[in-house]
């Protein structure tokens, strides 16, 4: 089992909400997992996190602008977020990170191992946006309403009908709401993605994993197909009936191929260190 | 008071079903239902009936701005305002707006609007807007920008009018080596700048720090003098009086002989604007940033487009439709009411044919305007 803090605290100039667990007692020798989360936020600890608290020193901040953290008035790109996380990560003297980056998280990591390495042992991807594929054909999730827009993420229509279904705290949904200015902010043009990104992908010089729903309508499976082809060595793997929010509708399975992923890279690791 | 034709150039020979089906007629309402040789009998009959206006003797003709969708036809107005330039003797010709925020070289605007002042030989006035959101989605700029490239668009503009060139802009958006307008406006030191709005606080307060005419477009007449009135505190509050010629009403009038008859004829095209052409899904209104985070938590979804018979808009004073006598004391009452001095008047609205537009003109011109034009 694991147990998780949540605190609002200044890091890297920005007032953020933190949310952070680990292994009972194993606080000082777990590695640290570092998930940035999609548009929707992270506003909950989810049972996704739980899973992976139990094996990694698990943090998740609310990137700046969502949810309970402050919107710095630099925040105009989704650049600005991967430059904010280096400083993060040079704040909180962060090394051999794993870093898992969910859809807008996914293309913030992406952005950010693009830059600098030096701190990560390992990248997942999960449902990565950012990069853009002429010809595939992606829903858009700002013309519909909530409903539509939560059923062409989600493949599995009774999981939608079960979120539908959930009574939301007013603030709750003001953190939404916050979330979804920002999001619109940040990739409504060009939609989602980022032309200059695919040509720099090959500087993630690190273990990659891309994790992708073969059933994803935001960023279809073509797209995954794009970031395991340009990262050197990124591994693909599906998650079969799964949309475009596999924390939330394949929980245990995503946490279970992150936490696979981690866990072989470092013992890898280890491996080479002993071995030298 | 002035009178002002405002025509909306929709496209009129619709079946609204096909809109009632798709859900609106904007940004995804298919092109096929546009049909080339219906649209240019249009653009004609439009170009006719606002140089009809002149002829009959209103003050000035307008045209404005919309992106793909039936309610509007004029993507870019200034090709109407041109036609109009030499066609329209004597009228003043106001393009209300062009909608700064949707392009990426402002300066564009700022020569397009020139040469209709200089062709008009100073009868054109300038109508800057943001836009509406479903406009975001059919340019695909950012709405969280909208504010701040209008602001920065007119600065540009105003500058470029008014300033001898070359000089050098660098704003947040706009970036030039040189600005040398050629040619620059025939009015000196520009055209007239009238800002139309839906009734935003920040535009109304932005209109009348500038003294820009404030047109209040669509609402029921006791909300129109609310933000007239927040106009002239506004200018108080900027250390000045405002007057009733920096306000301007936009309304649909149709006269007929009795108030019954004017309502039974123009009842179904008044209800097809407002119902079935205007009619837009909360999201593509209202994207993200359009509005700020904090006033868009006071907008309901269920406040937007409900569809309303032609009797609640007229008793709510959105339009005025009736008798020579009930539309003359009207407009008089609210005048006085909400202080305004120009009225731009939809004359042809929705579904309604030509020769219905023009038996509505001239009644307008007959028998409300001379009451009207010496107050």
């Amino acid at each position: 089992m694991s147990s998780h803090t949540e605190t609002v605290q200044t890091v890297a100039g920005v007032r953020i909400k933190l949310m952070r667990g680990s292994p009972p007692g194993q606080a000082p020798t777990a590695q640290t997992l570092l998930f940035l989360h999609g548009a929707g936020g992270a506003s909950v600890w989810l049972p996704f996190m739980a899973q992976l608290a139990t094996d990694f020193d698990l943090l998740v901040p609310e990137h700046p602008g969502f949810g309970d953290s402050d919107t710095p008035d630099w925040l105009d790109r989704v650049e600005d977020l991967a430059y904010y996380y280096l400083d993060l990560l040079e704040e909180l003297d962060l090394s051999g990170v794993h870093l898992v980056g969910h859809s807008l998280g996914g293309w913030t990591a992406a952005s950010l191992a693009i830059k600098d390495c030096t701190r990560l042992q390992s990248l997942t991807l999960i449902s990565a946006a950012g990069v853009h594929v002429r010809g595939v054909k992606r829903i858009d999730n700002f013309m519909g309403n909530p409903e539509e827009n939560l059923r062409g993420l989600i493949h599995d229509q009774a999981i939608a009908d079960t979120l539908l279904a959930m009574e939301l705290p007013p603030e709750e949904r003001e953190r939404q709401l916050k979330n979804r200015f920002t999001t619109a902010k940040l990739v409504w043009q060009p939609r989602s993605y980022d032309p200059h990104l695919p040509k720099w992908l090959h500087r993630i010089r690190i273990p990659t994993q891309v994790v992708w729903g073969d059933n994803d309508r935001l960023f279809p499976p073509r797209i995954g197909e794009e970031y395991a082809a340009r990262i050197p060595g990124a591994q693909l793997n599906w998650l079969e009936g799964c949309g475009h929010l596999p924390p939330i509708e394949q929980p245990a399975a995503c946490a279970q191929l992150v936490a696979r992923f981690a866990r072989d890279v470092a013992a890898q690791r280890g491996a080479k260190e002993g071995s030298a | 008071m002035k009178f002002f034709n405002f025509h909306l150039m929709p496209y009129a020979d619709m079946d609204v079903n096909l809109i009632r089906e798709h859900g609106s007629a904007w940004v995804t309402f298919p092109n096929s239902h546009y049909d080339p040789e219906v649209g240019s009998a249009l653009y004609n009959r439009y170009l006719d009936e606002l140089e009809y206006a002149d002829q009959l003797g209103f003050d000035g003709v307008c045209v404005n701005e919309h992106h793909q969708t039936a309610y509007g036809l004029m993507p870019v107005p200034g090709v109407m305002a041109g036609a109009l330039a030499r066609s329209v003797k004597r009228a003043k010709i106001a393009v209300l707006g062009r909608a700064l925020p949707l392009v990426n070289n402002p300066l564009n605007i700022a020569e397009e609007f020139a040469m209709l002042d200089n062709i008009s030989r100073g009868r054109f006035i300038a109508g800057f807007v943001r836009g509406i959101g479903a406009e975001y989605h059919s340019t695909g700029v950012n709405p969280a920008e909208s504010l701040q490239r209008f602001q920065e668009a007119h600065d540009l503009i105003v500058r470029a009018w008014s300033e001898t060139g070359p000089f050098e802009f660098d704003g947040d958006y706009y970036h030039y080596k040189y600005v040398n307008l050629w040619p620059r406006p025939y009015q000196a030191p520009h055209p007239p700048i009238w800002v139309p709005s839906q009734g935003s606080a920040e535009t109304i307060r932005w209109a009348a720090q500038h003294r820009y005419t404030y047109c209040q477009t669509l609402g029921a007449i006791r909300t129109v003098a609310g933000f007239f009135n927040r106009y002239r505190e506004e200018a108080e509050k900027a250390g000045y009086e405002a007057t009733w010629d920096q306000c301007a009403w936009s309304t649909t009038l149709y006269v007929a002989e009795t108030d019954e008859q004017a309502l039974q004829e123009a009842g179904p095209h008044a209800e097809a604007i407002q119902n079935e052409f205007l009619r837009m899904p909360f999201e593509m209104l209202l994207p993200p940033g359009y509005t700020s985070l904090e006033s868009f938590k006071h907008i309901q979804p269920d406040m937007i487009g409900k569809p309303q018979s032609v009797r609640s808009l007229n008793d709510a004073g959105v339009i005025i439709i009736g008798s020579p006598d009930t539309v003359r004391e009207r407009l008089a009452e609210y005048q006085e009411l909400a202080g305004f001095n120009t009225v731009l008047v939809k004359t042809q609205f929705g579904t309604l044919p030509a020769d219905m537009t023009k038996r509505n003109m001239e009644a307008i011109a007959e028998e409300i305007l001379p009451h009207f034009q010496e107050r």
